[in-house]
């Protein structure tokens, strides 16, 4: 009797208060009354009765009272029965008639709580909300509808279906819809199917779940759309889930790109192996901590613009570095490539103590300007808003350098000391110059890196080993000498670890990708896009 | 007969061979027989620390014969060192037997912790002492052969040689810290009982342990000096020297250096098998990249192309590296460690041996000298 009953009362008071809002209070104020009065009885099975009774009455504070029921806010006056609820301002109001009450009864107690009557609080809370003014509270409400599947709110379901004008609203009010007629068994077939129309449009696992809860008894035509509604959308998630990685693959392989490029400068271009290449980036990073520090006690509103002031400051510093090293100790090595790396690799390790010295060995905080942070959806693809500035970033990077190499005097200049230093030197150019400044520049991309690097990796003295064994293998990969290859090299060996990862799992893959490696090496010694002719030999 | 024709024009070596194996006589006798009170003992911790040297000698002695003969600088030698210490490590836990925490009688300890019910079939064979000490040879070698084969024969060379020897390190500490590899994962494999049925921690084990360290090393520097002092030994250092030129002479080049790379990977094995009982455990550090070039920076401190000079290299910094890493210094192991590398490729190139016979040269050209093969010149790597 009651089953029946129910919708038709939530029906009767959710048309007349959708209508006329100021008559809402007196749709059914004994169902008000009843309902309080079963509250006030403390037992959960009468406060859940009370709940229901107190959703069904349609008052425009019922929404108020469920949720004061839910935070323990909705109080019991034992001695006269009387329920009363303190509202979100803390002001104690009388349940019945909505009005601030002066001086409250002094031992009121809160209605208690279990699982059960928070489901069911829930469940009630959902449907009131449907109808709230907010829109985002009506999508939430839609939300918890379709998650509880609560049959009793198919009639409240229809009326604000057919009451919405906002289409985002009405895209979930619809799926909440579908999630209710799908899984209630009295409902007509052609509804039903209707239904699972809508949530093979929606799409979602949720949605699959859904479709999956059929019991084995229902209609054969409703189970065989089911069904392949279920096949289609698993089809589609699968093809999203591709696209996952696939966008996965693209900001590892951005991620390299911008370790590595600094690398194939002073390795491909010069010939030096700078095994210190990876403290460069830290640095970068440790520079970004130190502007964000100063940034933080000194101007805390410039925060969102500390990747601007970083990014020329990484620049400067690790280039300077940069630098000194090739002044100091590099240019005695040249033509002598393995002790090159030897002696680069104490300097990271001096560069690394220092930096543990300085800035102790535990991981520094980095911070993510505003827009940075956060994702964005598109259709089933999570893109987060940090790897996407990476990726352009990464992007801009290669490009500046391309054309660097190409149009200014020192790329000129660098490429003539690269093809044949003694014939540069005969026309003029200053050859240890050049040596330095393209050290430093490959030495300040690198501290560009490290500012990317910082937003999504840890900040720690360890930060640059973690890079340079696959820097390395990236320009090894991609051929030396040769910008396009790093980058060809740093896209393929991204992608290929993201598309192993769900496979092999995340060390196998990486595993498998560096086998893969060392035996790509042994069919191209020298890499994707060799140097070809005398330059090879030398 | 064939060691005093080896050592009749090596003074450096006779001397090194006298100070190695009189260390294996001397320092376990004053363990075992001088009593602890005496100025003169030495404790368990400083025998331990000394076999470690000697162990760190024989890595380093086989690096010098592929990086200072050959021209081979390999950036994963820390590889074939803990692939032989990870075959006795194997022997060693199956001499547990059932005296582990789960006191299963064939499973070790952290295969009965991850629920493996048996044995993996490459566990097989080594709770035999004769097949664990094979594949302590076999293991390193094979890995050495196979790679080298491939690397050497598609002209992989110089940097690029390295940095995948750096790879194959790397990728093989990746295997190793996993759990389902079946080799202890992190906690690679400890607690240690018998060797050859004797206890790992008695003090007359470590003794001996330290007495056979002290003799592959020696064994290891006539083995490596019978093989430069060779005709092919020459080879190798042409290939060092001019790789293209010494291949457009009819010499396959690619089989003298999988040759001497496998050698040489035999002799890590055999020093990281040495290092694993004196140390009590392995575990997948041993792996790290890191090491292996420290393995560099040994024998290019004492002295590249020299063999004894790579030995005295390892026990010299490993000393520096024990002496500040125990005390107040500690902060400043790295700055002194990254320092070494950049004074020593910048000013002495040679090393501390090489120098030092530099001076022996200049100051007394003696008649015995002129015979004797000039130390290597220092290489002008063709690439």
């Amino acid at each position: 009797m009651g089953r029946l009953i129910r919708p038709i009362l939530l029906i009767l008071s959710l048309a007349v208060g959708s209508l006329l809002v100021p008559q809402r209070a007196a749709a059914a104020p004994e169902d008000l009354a009843a309902g309080l009065a079963l509250i006030a009885k403390d037992s959960f099975n009468d406060t859940i009765a009370g709940i229901d009774a107190i959703a069904r009455s349609g008052a425009a504070h019922s929404a108020a009272l469920v949720e004061a029921l839910q935070d323990r806010r909705l109080l019991i006056d034992t001695a006269n029965k009387k329920v009363f609820y303190r509202d979100a301002a803390g002001a104690v109001r009388d349940a019945q008639s909505n009005e601030i009450v002066a001086a409250p009864p002094a031992d009121l107690s809160a209605v208690r709580l279990n699982n059960r009557v928070r489901g069911v609080a829930n469940a009630a809370l959902g449907t009131l909300s449907l109808m709230n003014p907010d829109p985002a509270r009506r999508i939430q409400a839609a939300q918890a509808v379709m998650k509880s599947r609560d049959p009793a709110a198919l009639p409240v379901l229809d009326a604000a279906l057919a009451a919405e004008k906002m289409p985002n609203v009405k895209a979930e009010l619809q799926l909440a819809w579908a999630a209710v007629t799908f899984s209630k068994a009295d409902v007509p077939l052609e509804k039903r199917l209707q239904a699972v129309a809508y949530l093979q449009e929606a799409g979602t696992r949720d949605a699959v779940s859904i479709l999956r809860s059929l019991p084995a008894d229902a209609a054969a035509p409703l189970r065989e759309a089911a069904n392949k509604a279920v096949s289609s959308i698993e089809q589609r998630l699968a093809l999203w889930g591709y696209l996952q990685n696939i966008w996965y693959g693209i900001s590892l392989g951005s991620v390299l790109l911008i370790a590595a490029i600094g690398l194939a400068i002073t390795f491909g271009v010069m010939g030096v192996i700078n095994m210190a290449h990876g403290e460069m980036v830290m640095l970068g990073a440790y520079t970004t901590f130190v502007v964000q520090e100063i940034i933080r006690s000194n101007a805390p509103g410039l925060f969102d613009y500390s990747l601007a002031l970083a990014i020329p400051l990484a620049f400067l510093v690790a280039g300077g570095i940069g630098v000194a090293i090739e002044r100091g100790v590099i240019r005695h090595l040249y033509g002598r490539p393995l002790e090159t790396l030897l002696a680069t690799w104490g300097i990271s390790l001096i560069l690394q103590q220092a930096v543990r010295t300085a800035f102790g060995p535990t991981n520094r905080e980095v911070g993510t300007p505003q827009f940075m942070s956060g994702a964005m959806e598109i259709g089933g693809l999570v893109i987060t808003w940090n790897r996407l500035y990476i990726v352009i970033f990464a992007g801009l990077i290669f490009v500046g350098l391309l054309l660097a190499l190409r149009y200014t005097p020192l790329g000129l200049h660098m490429r003539a000391v690269t093809q044949n230093r003694r014939m540069a030197s005969s026309m003029g150019i200053r050859t240890g110059r050049v040596d330095a400044l393209t050290f430093g520049l490959g030495s300040g991309i690198a501290g560009l890196a490290g500012v990317a690097l910082s937003q999504i990796d840890n900040v720690s003295p360890n930060l640059g080993q973690s890079y340079i064994i696959d820097s390395f293998l990236v320009v090894v990969f991609g051929g030396v000498g040769n910008l396009w290859g790093t980058l060809i090299g740093a896209l393929s060996i991204g992608m290929a670890n993201k598309l192993l990862e769900p496979y092999a799992g995340a060390v196998l893959g990486k595993i498998i990708l560096l086998v893969a490696i060392i035996v790509f090496i042994q069919k191209r010694p020298r890499g994707l896009f060799a140097l070809k002719g005398r330059a090879v030999e030398t | 007969m064939i060691t005093r024709a080896l050592l009749a024009d090596d003074r450096t070596g006779r001397w090194f061979l006298a100070i190695v194996l009189g260390l294996a006589v001397i320092v376990p006798i004053l363990h075992l027989a001088v009593p602890e009170t005496s100025a003169f003992h030495i404790s368990t911790a400083t025998l331990a620390l000394l076999g470690k040297y000697l162990c760190f000698a024989l890595l380093a002695l086989s690096l010098d014969l592929v990086w200072g003969y050959c021209g081979i600088l390999s950036l994963g030698h820390g590889a074939f060192f803990a692939l032989g210490g990870y075959a006795m490590g194997m022997y060693l836990m199956r001499q547990i037997g059932s005296r582990g925490v789960y006191a299963n009688p064939i499973l070790p300890d952290f295969m009965v912790f991850l629920n493996w019910k048996e044995l993996p079939w490459y566990w097989y064979g080594f709770e035999n002492a004769w097949f664990a000490f094979l594949m302590v040879m076999a293991v390193p070698g094979l890995l050495a052969f196979v790679f080298g084969w491939f690397a050497f024969r598609s002209r992989v060379t110089g940097v690029y040689l390295s940095i995948i020897t750096q790879a194959l390190t790397y990728a093989l500490m990746l295997a190793f810290f996993r759990n389902d590899m079946g080799f202890g994962g992190n906690n690679g494999l400890t607690d240690f009982k018998d060797i050859l049925g004797f206890p790992v921690q008695a003090n007359a084990t470590r003794a001996a342990l330290f007495a056979a360290s002290a003799l592959a090393l020696a064994l290891g520097y006539l083995v490596a000096r019978a093989i430069v002092a060779s005709r092919l030994g020459k080879v190798l250092v042409s290939i060092r020297d001019a790789e293209s030129r010494t291949r457009f002479l009819g010499y396959r080049v690619e089989h003298y250096k999988t040759f001497i790379f496998t050698v040489s990977a035999i002799m890590a094995g055999i020093a990281g098998a040495l290092y694993v009982p004196q140390v009590g455990i392995i575990n997948p550090s041993e792996f790290l990249p890191a090491n292996s070039i420290e393995v560099v920076i040994w024998v290019a401190v004492g002295g590249r192309g020299t063999l004894a000079g790579a030995a005295l290299g390892a026990v010299l910094v490993n000393f520096a590296k024990t002496t500040f890493t125990t005390g107040f210094l500690a902060p400043y192991w790295l700055f002194a460690l990254g320092a070494l590398f950049v004074v020593v490729t910048i000013w002495l190139p040679k090393g501390i041996l090489g120098k030092f016979n530099d001076l022996w040269e200049r100051w007394r050209p003696s008649p015995a000298e002129k015979s004797a093969p000039k130390p290597e010149p220092m290489p002008q790597l063709a690439e």
